[in-house]
């Protein structure tokens, strides 16, 4: 007896002490951001473009390219991304062909970013002949987001019970009518959490803009898909290892709102998924 | 007997390489309620499945054979399943209303089929749960979600919201498997009221269910139709020594 109590109290210290190593480095990591990155924020810092070669001024630039290069990386990823799934998952037959797609699909998301940068250097930029602009960015961003968005979709749509879709067809509704009708309406929550998650990672990354759409320093905002942009990854990575004497400041304001602005959308994310969670009733 | 509402003739299914229904010979008659019993895996409702080709949403399976509704062949790649399955309604196993008012549930059939006008839907609705028994109980409630209702009212439901497309056939798959004996009895009566309009084709595992409610029965085992006939005589004097056994209890 006293021994099994012994022991159920040294799984549970393991098991804390675990889970304290996991999570304080990223509370760590979010403590040191906050109170140096805090400091910089002003209106002034969020809404005007850098000076003094990047080292005063503003980033809003940056935070304009990030979000037009999050608005493109949608709209080419969600339409293409949830439509491919519902082909997948509703209208495929299991056969070779389809498995192939699968396991390109696993395989893509496995793939570094650098690849994908490299891979819409040479189609998009040069090939395509886009430049470097955020018309190639976003596209190439996309794809790196499809293999996310089309995993989840699939996921949110399996997870939609058979017996409804049985029930559809044999009311006489048509494969695209059941979809349509009885399968998405059921999968829209699981669908919008994958995708935010998937853009709010795109929206963080630096190597795939790196040749395609980032700018080093652009003293006013893009104003079509052909122009260069600059990124807030990017913009992070010059500040603090391109430019001489950036006050620390600067560098961490700067990442602390590329981290907020992906941490809100993780929220939005998971705020969705808990609230059709408690209305969901099958 | 009249004209068959269904006629199967060498019917055969394989899924993969089992052959799960085995030169399948049957007549359903019109406005009876036809029952089929067997143990289970016999391949009762692999055949109630056949009639509106629910089957062919399993990947790997072959038909062979014929299968006639209405003199029509509803066998092979050219048949319309859309169309078959607006003719052919099923109810299934659990009462399966979709997560939708309980309006919405029964307009669902009419709505797919691109009726839009209110009073029509309404009309459809109102009638559809009457013919089930259920509009007294539920007129107030016609917004409530669907899953809210009891197990019964459900199962009911999900008859109103096929009866609202005017199928002529109805195939039940243990549609009482779920529900307490109580229940069991108002479907069952509810059954007996529909035959009047519909032809009615039910699975059961509960043999006294088909001794109390259908005409004719069909005794299956192991993928084969070993008896079928008027339901009396299957439950009195079977022609077959494994039919005799099977409905007194000594397998199955």
């Amino acid at each position: 007896m006293i021994d099994s109590k012994l022991k159920e109290k040294a799984a549970f210290a393991i098991l804390l002490a675990a889970t304290i190593i996991v999570i304080a480095p990223v509370a760590l990591i979010l403590a040191i951001i906050l109170i140096n990155g805090l400091p910089a924020l002003s209106f002034e810092f969020l809404f005007s473009i850098p000076r003094d070669g990047m080292r005063g001024g503003g980033i809003f630039p940056a935070l304009v390219g990030t979000f037009y290069l999050i608005v493109g990386t949608a709209l080419f990823a969600i339409p293409f991304g949830i439509l491919a799934a519902i082909y997948l998952n509703e209208y495929a037959q299991r056969n070779r062909l389809t498995r192939a797609i699968e396991l390109a699909i696993i395989n893509l998301s496995g793939v570094p970013s650098i690849v994908y940068g490299l891979f819409g250097l040479s189609l998009f930029v040069e090939f395509l002949g886009f430049g470097a602009s955020i018309l190639a960015g976003s596209l190439t961003l996309a794809i790196m987001t499809l293999p996310v968005i089309i995993t989840a979709t699939r996921e949110a749509l399996s997870a939609v019970p058979r017996s409804f879709r049985e029930v559809s067809f044999s009311l006489g509704a048509s494969r695209w009518q059941t979809v349509r009708g009885v399968v998405l309406p059921n999968a829209i929550p699981g669908i919008l959490t994958g995708t935010i998650l998937g853009l709010s990672r795109a929206a963080g990354e630096t190597a795939p803009i790196l040749f395609t759409v980032a700018a080093f320093y652009l003293p006013k905002l893009p104003t079509s898909v052909y122009d260069q942009a600059m990124a807030l990854p990017y913009h992070i990575y010059v500040l603090s290892t391109q430019v001489p004497n950036v006050s620390v400041k600067v560098q961490y304001g700067t990442v602390l709102v590329l981290v907020g602005m992906i941490f809100i959308l993780n929220i939005v994310a998971s705020y969705i998924r808990s609230y059709f969670r408690k209305k969901k009733t099958w | 007997m009249d004209k068959p509402i269904i006629e199967t003739s060498k019917l055969n299914f394989y899924y993969g390489s089992f052959h799960a229904l085995i030169d399948v010979n049957l007549k359903v008659g019109r406005n009876k309620i036809t029952s089929l019993i067997g143990p289970s895996g016999c391949g009762k409702s692999t055949l109630l499945r056949i009639f509106n080709r629910m089957n062919d949403l399993i990947d790997g399976t072959t038909t062979s054979g014929s299968v006639l509704i209405e003199g029509r062949e509803i066998l092979g790649p050219q048949v319309d399943l859309v169309d078959l399955r607006k003719h052919v309604g099923m109810v299934f196993q659990r009462p399966n209303p979709f997560p939708l008012s309980v309006f919405e549930n029964v307009a669902f059939g009419l709505r797919i089929r691109g009726e839009r006008r209110k009073n029509v839907l309404e009309e459809a609705v109102c009638k559809s749960l009457s013919s089930v028994l259920l509009f007294d109980d539920l007129k107030d409630k016609l917004s409530l979600n669907a899953l809210q209702l009891t197990l019964e009212q459900q199962q009911r439901l999900c008859i109103a919201r096929l009866i609202a497309v005017t199928p002529d056939l109805l195939l039940m798959d243990e549609i009482c498997s779920a529900l307490d004996p109580m229940a069991t009895m108002k479907i069952e009566s509810l059954m007996l009221e529909l035959k009047k309009q519909y032809t009615i084709v039910i699975v059961t595992h509960n043999m006294q269910q088909a001794a109390r409610v259908s005409d004719e029965c069909g005794f299956m085992l192991l993928g084969e139709l070993i008896e079928f006939g008027d339901t009396k005589k299957i439950f009195t004097a079977p022609d077959d020594q494994r039919t005799d056994d099977y409905i007194t209890g000594r397998f199955g």
